[in-house]
Parts: structure tokens; sequence; C-alpha cells
């Protein structure tokens, strides 16, 4: 059962020129994990907006477990919790009174919500600092708590904007391990990111979103798969070639495309390629790939094996690189 | 993990109206002497300088400081409102976000606004009343008429009111990086145009700063003290002052609840 729909939505801010999110359709299952990516400015957090009832659509319908947006803000109010980017923790109290009152505003009540205070500081390891107040915790500590407030009225549906950016790693690794339970425990998922490990670590679908447009929507593996290849083979050699090494390496067995890199090798006198390859057997690919350089006189100085990754999906989609 | 599940059975709109104003009541107990310096000093001062320091060194004529008091409750009520609303506000709207907890509480996007009122009311009230008492210990006595009890209280009302309009107004007009000059350009001609330290038509020799101070509705939160607690005093009619306060309510909080909603919602 979908219990986040979106249908043709379509949201233009006042006085611009483009539509910010561009007759997007969208649902989202009970329990699912569902990531949407794009680099800044794609739309992302608009669409966000408008099911967390912060954003009136122009046209399109948004729905919470069959609540319109629109029609009934405070129903669908009561479904989610979001996890801003920023910090919006309430400075004047302890992180502890900020679970405690956030889940009076939604009418917890109040033995339950002293309980349950206690239980996700405990969970997200801030037992310890529970009368402190926000001012004095780091971005990652910060993002747990905002985290264990969400958590307190048991929303249906939790939304994430950017859950790790700006984290260091193990605070990271932290936030990921909470929403796998999250998503183990059902609670349904939402969250945007610019960051491909990211959504292909967490997530079950990506929404992959440019320029106020839903690009692709699929499974990380799927979209990967849907690349010329699965495996990729890159190679780099000591000199600059003409485009017939690039046909030969073409015409190698099980190569579906080439691609040339330049981009980091501002000086140019290098030859670097990327070969989407079809199955998973890059491996027996760099003899042969190798014997094809040396006939243009070419010595390979680098190979490096890989997968498609979902930044190769969004560089597919869109012709730029997600930052 | 035991800390998800079905969502809780939910609470009412006003439940959450009540949530939220007994979050800005309990802040403001943990901070209650920095609450009553903030909301004392001023008035106490120019009690005390004006209506005791002058008057004692013969530069004010006997009777001054019951004339002044009822327009230091004026004042106070009007000043303390806005006060109350604006700079939370703009510092919630503009970097903490805090309120975007509270615009996600489930409740109308009305009944936050209407949350700020009534907590900025609250905070007005308390302010003016522990003025009675200070006045009574920096005076020897306050002017007071039992019988007009009914004016002193829909002053008190209404001046709160109004406050809180131009406190939502402000609030949500001014950007955050211009809150010091803003508050600055307006709580000065605001402060000294309401006829608080003089009765209006005692202005009728300066008739163009009557022209002015009738422009501001602070004066007939002034006045109507007057004409509650010293009627013996000019002032203007308490039923004029009624009317008028109730038009700039209306317009100051249909305006400001309107910038509420444009900053709440894109």
């Amino acid at each position: 059962m979908s219990v986040v729909r979106v249908e043709e939505l379509v949201k233009r801010y006042p006085k611009a020129q483009v539509n910010a999110v561009d007759a997007v359709s969208f649902e989202i299952e009970s329990g699912e994990v569902f990531a949407l990516l794009g680099p800044n400015g794609a739309g992302k957090t608009t669409t966000v907006g408008v099911l967390t009832t912060r954003v009136r659509p122009t046209s399109g319908r948004a729905s919470i477990d069959g609540v319109d947006v629109v029609a009934d803000p405070v129903g669908v109010r009561r479904q989610l919790a979001v996890v801003p980017q920023r910090s919006n923790l309430d400075r004047a109290i302890s992180i502890r009174d900020n679970l405690i009152f956030h889940a009076a505003y939604h009418g917890v009540p109040a033995k339950v919500r002293e309980a349950r205070a206690d239980e996700l500081l405990t969970q997200f390891g801030l037992f310890e600092r529970a009368s402190t107040k926000p001012d004095f915790f780091s971005g990652g500590q910060s993002q747990r708590v905002m985290i264990a407030r969400a958590l307190m009225h048991r929303p249906k549906v939790l939304f994430l904007d950017e859950p790790t950016t700006g984290l260091d790693p193990a605070a990271r690794l932290f936030v990921w391990d909470r929403l796998r339970e999250l998503r183990d425990a059902g609670v349904t998922l939402l969250l945007t990111t610019h960051d491909m490990h990211e959504a292909a670590a967490l997530s079950d679908r990506v929404g992959i979103m440019d320029h106020g447009r839903l690009l692709a929507l699929d499974s990380p593996d799927a979209l990967m798969r849907s690349l010329a290849g699965e495996a990729t083979l890159e190679l780099t050699a000591d000199k600059p070639a003409d485009g017939a090494l690039a046909d030969s390496l073409a015409a190698l067995p099980g190569v579906e495309r080439v691609e040339h890199l330049q981009d980091s090798q501002p000086e140019g006198d290098v030859f670097r390629v990327r070969l989407y390859i079809a199955g998973t057997e890059a491996a027996g690919l760099v003899a042969p790939a190798a014997a094809a350089l040396a006939a243009q006189g070419l010595a390979l100085s680098d190979v490096r094996l890989g997968t498609a990754t979902l930044e190769d999906v969004f560089i597919n989609l869109t012709g730029r690189s997600l930052r | 993990m035991s800390s998800v599940g079905l969502p809780l059975e939910s609470g009412s709109r006003f439940a959450a109206f009540l949530a939220v104003l007994h979050r800005d009541v309990y802040v403001t107990g943990k901070e209650l002497p920095a609450f009553l310096a903030q909301v004392i000093l001023q008035p106490l001062f120019l009690l005390f300088v004006f209506g005791k320091v002058l008057g004692s060194l013969g530069y004010t004529r006997h009777g001054y400081a019951d004339l002044l008091f009822p327009g230091l409750l004026g004042l106070t009520v009007v000043l303390t409102s806005i006060q109350a609303l604006a700079f939370p506000l703009v510092a919630e709207f503009g970097w903490t976000r805090e309120i975007e907890d509270r615009l996600l509480a489930p409740m109308p996007t009305s009944f936050v606004a209407a949350e700020k009122v009534a907590f900025a009311m609250l905070r007005a009230f308390a302010a003016t009343l522990i003025m009675l008492p200070v006045g009574y210990l920096v005076l020897g006595h306050i002017p007071w008429i039992w019988g007009n009890v009914g004016w002193f209280v829909a002053a008190l009302v209404l001046g709160a009111l109004v406050g809180s309009g131009f406190g939502l107004l402000l609030g949500t007009l001014v950007q955050p990086q211009r809150i010091n000059i803003v508050f600055s350009l307006v709580f000065t001609p605001l402060l000294f145009t309401g006829c608080s330290q003089y009765p209006w038509p005692s202005l009728a020799r300066l008739r163009w700063f009557q022209v002015v101070t009738a422009c501001n509705p602070m004066t007939y939160v002034s006045e109507m003290m007057r004409g509650a607690l010293t009627p013996s005093v000019p002032h203007i009619e308490p039923w004029i002052c009624l009317l008028v306060l109730l038009g700039a309510l209306t317009l100051l909080l249909t305006i400001g609840v309107r910038g509420f909603y444009r900053r709440a919602i894109d």
C-alpha cells in the first residue's frame, strides 16, 4: 500500500520563470526507504515542502496515508515528522525538554512522553547529556537529537533533508545505522540528498531529480544496470592517442560504450578512457585492451575496475555531475 | 526497536495550542528574574524620574504623577506585547528556525500565530499589573477607582491586542539583519507619541503634535487608562478610544496574520 502519493505535482514560486517542481509523480510504499537524489535546486526540497505542508502546490495532488496535504494539512501533520538539514532545536530548553514538548504538541500523554524521551535519548547515545541545551551540541549530535525528537510521536513517514551532509564519517555511520533500524521497524523514510553514496547505501528506491523533473525512478541496482554496462574498466596510458584507438577498444567483446575521461588530467598528455562492459567480466578485458594500446604504441600505466555508480546514472541522464 | 510503530493517539488542535503556550510560559518561568527586569525597569525609571524626582524638585506641578501613572500603564502594556512578540518571532523565522517544530504540530497555522498573540498578551498583563504595586511603592499612592475597573481591564486587553498586532507585523516583515535599526526607528517614536507622559487634550496648544499623536494607537490606550484611573484629568472619551482601538487592532492583526502566513507557508 502506498503511504506517500504524489501526482503531477507542480510548484511555481511567485515571480519565478520556471517551475521549481514540474509535473512530478511518484508513490512510496509503506515501510520503504525512498531517496530523492539531485543537485541543489533540483526541486527535492520543494517536493518535500509540499508533502510536509510548508509549501502550497501550484497544481497536482499530494497525500500522506490517503490524507490530502492541501485539504487537510493538520491531518497530514499528525502522520509525519521532519528532520531538517540545519538544527531548528528549541535553544531555550534542554534536549530532553525538546523531545517532551514536541510530543506534547502532538498530544502524546504526559507519562508516555517522559518514558519515551528517556528511551530515545538512550538509544541515540544522548542520555548522559539529556539536560544540556542544544547550543552545546555539535552538528552530528544535533542531528541525532532531531531524529530522536522526530520519533517522539511515532510518525508514519519520516522526512530527512540531507541527513548526513557535513557530518564526520563516524557520525554519518551512526545516523545511517539508526535509519536502517527505523526501516527495519517499518517506518517509511523519505530522504533528500545530493550524495549518491547515501542514496545507494540506504534506499530501496531512488528518484533522480533535476530542474524540477523526476528523470528516473527505480532501485539503485536497477538504475545502475540501466546504464550501458554493469561493470566499468578505466584505463590510463602514458600518452595521448587518436580516435582509432577508441574505436578498436569499442570493438573488443562485451564493450558497450567508451567514454573519454579528461577532467582530472589538465595537462592532457595521457590517454584515459572508461569502458562500460556488459556482464561483470571486466578483468578478462584487461589483457586485450593492453594489447590494443600496445598496437598504437601506448603503454598501460593504470587500470581500475569498477561498477557503474548512481553518479554515472546521473551524468548519463543530465550530462553533468551531481556537484 | 520498540520506539517506533503505530502513531500514538492524536491530540486535538486545541491541545497543541495549549502545549505550545505551556512551553512559552515554562521558558518564561525559568527566566523569571530576567523577564521581570526587562518589563519593570523602563517604566520604573520613568515613574521615578518624572513622577518622583522632578516633582520633588518642583519642576512638575502637583498631580503630574497622577496623570503620568495611567499613561505609563498604557505604555507598558503596548510596548511589552510588541517586544514579547516581535523579537522572538524575527529570530524564530530568521536564524533559529525554532518555529518550524510548531508549524508542523497538528494544528492550523493560524493557531500558531494566535498562540504568539496569547503569550504576548499574558506577558503584557503581567508587566502592567506589576506596575500597580511598583507605582504604589515609588509614589506613595496610585490613582485607582474601583468603579472604573471595567474600563481599566478593557484598556489592558485592547492595549495588549494592539501591541500584539504591531509585534506580529514587525516580526514577520522585518528582515533579521535589520532588526536593530527597525526597532529603534519604531520604538522611540512610539514611546514618545503615545500620550503616556501628557494627556492628549492638553496638546491643543501644539496642534501639529496633537495630530501626530492621534495617529499612534497607544495614545488611545493611555487615554483610556486616564479615563479609568484619573477621570478628572481632561482625556479622550473612553468610548472613542474603544472604537479607535477596535479598528486599529483589526487592521494590525489582519496584516500581521497575513504576514505570518506568508512566512510560514511558501
